[in-house]
């Protein structure tokens, strides 16, 4: 039963991690009905840039509690990865709204391709370390163990969440950011100025991406240029799990995500009889998502469906 | 550009200039030679991609499905022959033995102790039919989920589809060792045409005798390849107007349409997917007999987008465009290999390592050709067989305030 909790716990870590970065697609189909592929390269730029703050805190001012400088380092990556969404979005998307499907998408890949091996040069090809600033003994209630990064990513996801969803159902911008998703056109005919919503969905896409890529470098303590890649398609898959261009579904697709991720490793090597292992945990992700999309492509909670795309 | 091939209306020309291209390819090893093996080998490798780049076009050019995990059906393709032409078969039997020893024991008397001893040496002629039948087949499987699928969904799914076949490369050694895990297949018995092994034979330097005439081994391999280039490029020039390939840009252009034509858009998508799968079997074994040596790191990510790259910056649907697209990415990037001396001279130190390089220009090509060429570097003359002449696209539109 312990390891059961456990599991649930590493789960619901990591989903939220899903969710934070599953939010970024998810918004920017709703607005475009793109895919924006660069997306998890944006999480890597989070992670590397917040690193990189960290170790500068770490000289200017050690004293500080761990949290505190984490802190810094997410407020000092968050307007890195805004810029770079939102130049993404300038060079790659703007232009070929009107081009057919696959321009875009090519032209997607193509940056992310650019932002690696930027990446690369300026951070190098080894995963570079994070530092260990919060304590690491981990509290432990009745036999389950959590780490207070794991307490931390938690705590800043629910939290990212709630202002989400204040943000988009109670204020102004929210609503014109609704009405694009809706109908662009009579968005537009209704003083909405489009481009400029566009760009506010990237940068707030942008801006989760960053926390949880700075939080998914402190929870497994290093990052790396093509670190983007696996957590971005999988972050996808969670979108797609709650139902693409639905923020309610990308936040239940990436906890249902995490959780099926993380209960099937704990419990695959038992259930086959240790023919097949944890190390099968990133075959979920993909499996789920092919299921979902072969039996309810419309996801957990979207009402669109997956012919539009 | 097209119009220096184009066989229906101007016939003369056209095969005068085809002719001309194929007796430059055929020159082509024995000038590059001087300069050293390397540069053959790199255009060896580039034939693989343009074999690997037409099979992409069936799936992506003409029947217009997105598939961004093709690389994958390439990688089965190897493995295959790994398995099938190397020593690798007696570990698989020896781990059944350790870990379940009846069957392992029941497999052994099966299989004789040669084989337990050695493993199985099939001629790779033997297993090219059965990696493109096998690659066929899961090309199909993957494509059956995802037919009612369409655009970048379907680009997710195969995507996803890639990743699981690398996921089970890298872990398929234990209990029962299959792949040999991430440090791969090695000892892969070469290409033998008749009894002559195209890797020459030991103790030759690795020269080939052909008639009592010795050629350096990547050469012999330049001819098979090559061979088999022409032969897919005949193939898949031949499908393109017959009527399946009728059929696949119908269903692309508008696949309701389509079947309301009377095509069995189900079949005719499944047989795309499995028709382009089977290209990137055979591909893949060959690959693997020529490397002698395979693991999951050459079928990464980056290698399915590579090939997607020179189908969609050639000119997707558009045979000699993807050629040239094949050819382009695959050969000129090498070239960057050799930055590192002109980086020094002009830096004193090496800025961007050649193989970033390599990676940065296929990015930037990628971005810079969708937004200046969005139908490619060299696309179909007639525009009814562009990809890019979307019918539904107009509701996408955002563009509320003109840019």
């Amino acid at each position: 039963m312990d390891t059961f909790i456990q599991q649930i716990i590493n789960g619901l870590v990591q989903g939220g991690m899903y969710a934070l970065v599953a939010l970024g697609y998810t918004m920017v189909y709703g607005v475009l009905n793109l895919i924006n592929f660069a997306h998890g390269d944006v999480l890597m730029i989070g992670a590397m840039t917040g690193i990189t703050i960290l170790n500068l805190v770490q000289q200017v001012a050690p004293g500080l509690p761990g949290v505190v400088k984490i802190l810094i380092a997410i407020l000092g990556s968050i307007p890195v990865c805004i810029a770079v969404n939102v130049a993404i979005e300038r060079i790659a998307y703007r232009r070929l709204r009107n081009a057919p499907r696959l321009a875009p998408l090519i032209t997607a890949i193509g940056v992310s391709i650019l932002l690696q091996t930027s990446a690369m040069i300026i951070w190098g090809r080894n995963p570079i370390g994070f530092p260990g600033v919060m304590p690491s003994e981990s509290f432990q209630i009745s036999g389950v163990f959590i780490s207070p990064t794991q307490v931390m990513l938690l705590v800043l996801a629910v939290l990212c969440m709630l202002g989400l969803v204040y943000m988009v159902e109670k204020t102004r911008m929210g609503r014109a950011m609704r009405a694009v998703a809706e109908n662009p056109r009579v968005a537009g005919l209704m003083g909405v100025d489009s481009n400029l919503i566009i760009v506010l969905t990237f940068s707030i896409g942008a801006a989760l991406a960053a926390v949880a890529g700075v939080m998914w470098g402190a929870v497994y303590s290093s990052a790396h240029f093509a670190m983007g890649v696996v957590p971005g398609m999988k972050a996808f898959s969670a979108a797609v799990l709650g139902g693409i261009g639905n923020i309610y579904g990308a936040m239940v697709g990436g906890v249902v995500l995490g959780l099926v991720e993380s209960l099937g490793a704990g419990y695959l090597g038992d259930l086959t009889n240790n023919l097949f292992g944890s190390q099968y945990q990133d075959v979920f992700a993909f499996l789920a998502l092919i299921l979902v999309l072969t039996l309810k492509p419309s996801g957990i909670m979207g009402e669109r469906v997956a012919d539009r795309a | 550009m097209s119009i220096h091939f184009d066989i229906k209306h101007n016939p003369k020309k056209a095969y005068r200039n085809l002719g001309l291209v194929l007796v430059a390819a055929i020159i082509f090893p024995f000038i590059a030679a001087n300069f050293g093996n390397s540069w053959v080998r790199i255009v060896d490798l580039s034939l693989l991609y343009i074999m690997l780049a037409l099979g992409l076009n069936i799936v992506v050019g003409f029947a217009g499905l997105l598939d961004l995990g093709y690389i994958a059906f390439y990688a089965l393709g190897a493995y295959m022959t790994a398995v099938f032409a190397s020593p690798q078969f007696s570990t698989i039997l020896q781990s059944f033995v350790d870990n379940y020893p009846s069957v392992g024991n029941a497999l052994v008397s099966f299989f004789g102790a040669e084989i337990t001893q050695n493993g199985i040496h099939l001629s790779v002629w033997v297993i090219v039919p059965i990696s493109a039948a096998v690659a066929g087949l899961f090309g199909a499987i993957l494509g059956a989920p995802t037919l009612k699928l369409r655009g970048d969904y379907l680009a997710i799914v195969t995507l996803g589809f890639g990743e699981i076949i690398r996921i089970f490369m890298n872990n398929l050694y234990a209990p029962i060792n299959i792949t040999n895990g991430a440090i791969g297949v090695s000892g892969i018995d070469p290409v033998k045409i008749g009894g002559l092994s195209l890797a020459g034979e030991a103790g030759s330097h690795s020269t080939v005798f052909i008639f009592g005439m010795g050629m350096p081994s990547v050469n012999a391999y330049y001819f098979l390849f090559l061979a088999l280039c022409c032969l897919v490029i005949f193939v898949t020039v031949r499908l393109q107007h017959s009527r399946l390939g009728r059929a696949f840009v119908a269903i692309r252009e508008d696949e309701i349409a389509a079947k309301a034509m009377g095509i069995n858009t189900r079949n005719i998508k499944l047989l795309a997917f499995s028709l382009g799968a089977s290209f990137g079997g055979v591909a893949g074994s060959m690959f693997a007999s020529f490397q002698g040596f395979v693991s999951p790191e050459s079928f990464a990510l980056t290698e399915s987008i590579a090939v997607l790259a020179m189908v969609v910056l050639g000119g997707m649907g558009h045979i000699p465009g993807v050629i040239l697209g094949g050819i382009l990415l695959s050969a000129l990037p090498e070239v960057l290999r050799y930055s590192d001396a002109p980086q020094m001279a002009l830096f004193g130190q090496i800025i961007v390592p050649p193989e970033i390089a390599r990676m940065m220009l296929l990015g930037l090509a990628m971005v810079v050709i969708m937004l200046t060429r969005p139908a490619g570097l060299w696309p179909s003359p007639k525009h009814e067989d562009r990809p890019d002449a979307d019918v539904d696209a107009p509701n996408q539109s955002t563009d509320v305030v003109k840019v």
